[in-house]
């Protein structure tokens, strides 16, 4: 049995909650979590290590609403993901996805990628536009908005899928090996660009990362294996 | 705009696969247009020789074709005398050929008709018509391809016949005819009576009250209003459910490719219908991204099938064999059909991809990442 993951902060909310989660696929053949527990407050960045396969993913997937756990329950901002009355109004508002590869679209330019969750969200243009200008200029694409995709280095790419994520103001961002795929320089300056925008915006970071090194700056680092996660208390 | 340029971002990626989504469609179009329009121009052309001049058509009752109408010989003199009745011209129709032109449509006439009496005469006089049994007026266009001219003699049937004038009538069929005299006509076709009496009324109020007439008094006969025979008769329905059937065939084969286009299109970018869900998209906005792609296929389809509709039909008009006998107006209501039928043809191809993108399930296609 997996030790209870449990902090108290009696000044910071649960914004995500697993109770003895169990995910399993292939008709229950490859059991990818097993009884995982776990909390995270507002405004913590939070680090998942652990091997290819031991459920990282899946743990984002679930907190994403993208998928439903076969036992145990998946609460974000306390109201549980299968009991979500509009799983749409999660993926709009409450939580913003980065992954390994950024999964943009590449015919279109770095501004309507970005645009992307506006519209689906249906949030004013003007309003959008103001989002995405404050967003680039952080980042430092504003000069590049008319790229498109194909044309912008992979640092550029990830820092897009990074604004897109963020364009509805989510209070959680779930990060999927945000960094596998760049260079060490690259990768660290990402990582800056994370943390950063989740200490302005008061954003819950939960990240899924071989990266032991950028892992250890988060302000918690759980451990996963074989479907089971405990918290790493360096000491 | 964004969700624009989703729709034709994806067209514009497979720009053969759409254009040929969209040749499709436009065949499909064209296609029907141009069988509709030529079929629905001939109907208006045999249906305004019968509304020469006239209000209500008499004709023998349950006949299949007008051609096997018997109207008997007295019954054009009897009604023409009814006090309702402001003229009766029995007409006898009659296909006849000549070298070269297997159908010529033959009118049998009085000489008070108003397919004599209204038409342009280009030569001769309409006093001089049925004078003498082998005496003939051709239309223009008959005149053209018969090449005869004024006084001469022409070929027609078993017959020679000597042309007294030539009418130019804006009606194609009756451009490319022969008129005789009836009694002419009925001794050419073996027939004791004529086809059918075309009725102009005093009052056009009286209708009603004439075809109850007619009704009482001769059994075998029927009489209806213009509009009425238009929708009702057999020949007119057969022709117009197979143009239709026919251009629908066509737009069924476009649709396929619509289909074909749309499944491929869904398919070969499912993970980006998955990303496009983790950012929000909603089962809606995907269909109608998908439902949006398949319009502006059929959408530009049915506007170029226009086009290329039109074209043929010119053409066609430019035919000489054709000439007078294709009517190339286009009525905006069969556009409009043809535009409306191309777009369900296309949102039908839609459906299934559309239902296939709804249920992509993002995180199977980000698993394979």
């Amino acid at each position: 049995m997996n030790k209870p993951i449990l902090q108290s902060d009696q000044t910071r909310r649960v914004v995500l909650r697993a109770q003895n989660v169990w995910k399993s696929y292939e008709q229950g053949a490859i059991t990818v979590l097993q009884g995982v527990d776990f909390e995270a407050l507002q405004g913590q960045t939070i680090a998942l290590c652990g091997p290819s396969g031991c459920g990282k993913s899946t743990l984002l997937h679930l907190f994403g609403g993208l998928d439903l756990p076969d036992t145990g329950s998946i609460a974000v901002n306390g109201v549980e993901v299968n009991r979500h009355r509009d799983l749409l109004k999660l993926l709009r508002h409450e939580v913003g996805f980065v992954f390994q590869l950024h999964n943009l679209i590449p015919d279109l330019t770095l501004e309507e990628n970005c645009l992307i969750p506006t519209v689906a969200a249906g949030v004013e243009r003007n309003v959008a536009q103001a989002r995405l200008h404050q967003l680039t200029e952080r980042m430092g694409l504003s000069h590049r908005l008319n790229q498109r995709i194909q044309k912008l280095s992979g640092g550029e790419r990830q820092r897009t899928a990074l604004c897109r994520a963020l364009m509805n103001k989510p209070k959680i961002l779930l990060a999927d090996e945000p960094t596998g795929s760049l260079d060490e320089k690259t990768s660290a300056s990402v990582f800056e660009l994370l943390l950063d925008q989740a200490a302005s915006e008061n954003v819950t970071l939960l990240m899924a990362t071989h990266d032991r090194g950028l892992a250890e700056r988060c302000d918690r680092l759980f451990e996963m294996h074989s479907g089971r996660i405990h918290e790493h208390n360096p000491s | 705009m964004i969700f624009v340029r989703l729709i034709l971002t994806n067209l514009l990626r497979h720009r053969v696969r759409s254009s040929i989504s969209i040749a499709g469609i436009a065949f499909s179009v064209a296609a029907m247009l141009t069988v509709v329009t030529v079929l629905q121009g001939a109907i208006g052309m045999f249906s305004g020789i019968l509304s020469s001049d006239s209000e209500i058509i008499v004709f023998e009752r349950n006949v299949s074709d007008l051609f096997f109408s018997n109207v008997p010989r007295n019954v054009a003199s009897e009604i023409a005398a009814w006090p309702m009745v402001d003229h009766a011209d029995p007409v006898l129709f009659g296909v006849v050929s000549s070298a070269d032109h297997p159908i010529i449509t033959c009118f049998g006439v009085t000489a008070a008709d108003a397919r004599i009496r209204m038409a342009a005469w280009v030569v001769g006089d309409r006093n001089s018509f049925a004078q003498h049994d082998d005496d003939v007026v051709l239309g223009e266009r008959a005149a053209e391809f018969l090449n005869a001219t004024m006084d001469g003699h022409v070929p027609i049937g078993h017959g020679v016949f000597h042309v007294i004038g030539i009418l130019k009538t804006a009606n194609g069929f009756e451009d490319g005819g022969v008129f005789m005299p009836l009694s002419v006509a009925q001794n050419f076709f073996h027939k004791d009576g004529s086809s059918v009496v075309t009725i102009k009324l005093r009052h056009r109020d009286d209708a009603a009250a004439f075809k109850s007439l007619v009704k009482q008094k001769y059994a075998n006969l029927i009489g209806l209003e213009d509009a009425e025979f238009n929708r009702s008769y057999s020949q007119f329905r057969i022709l117009k459910a197979t143009a239709w059937a026919v251009g629908c065939c066509g737009l069924v084969l476009g649709g396929l490719g619509v289909a074909n286009t749309m499944i491929m299109s869904v398919f070969t970018r499912i993970r980006e219908i998955a990303i496009l869900r983790v950012n929000g998209f909603s089962n809606t906005q995907i269909a109608s991204m998908i439902f949006g792609e398949s319009a502006v296929v059929s959408l530009v389809g049915a506007v170029a099938g226009l086009i290329a509709g039109t074209c043929l039909l010119y053409a066609l008009k430019l035919i000489p064999a054709l000439h007078g006998y294709v009517d190339v107006s286009m009525r905006p209501l069969v556009m409009l059909i043809v535009i409306v039928l191309a777009l369900l043809t296309g949102v039908a191809g839609a459906l299934y991809p559309a239902i296939y993108a709804m249920r992509v399930r993002a995180v199977e296609a980000l698993r394979f990442e």
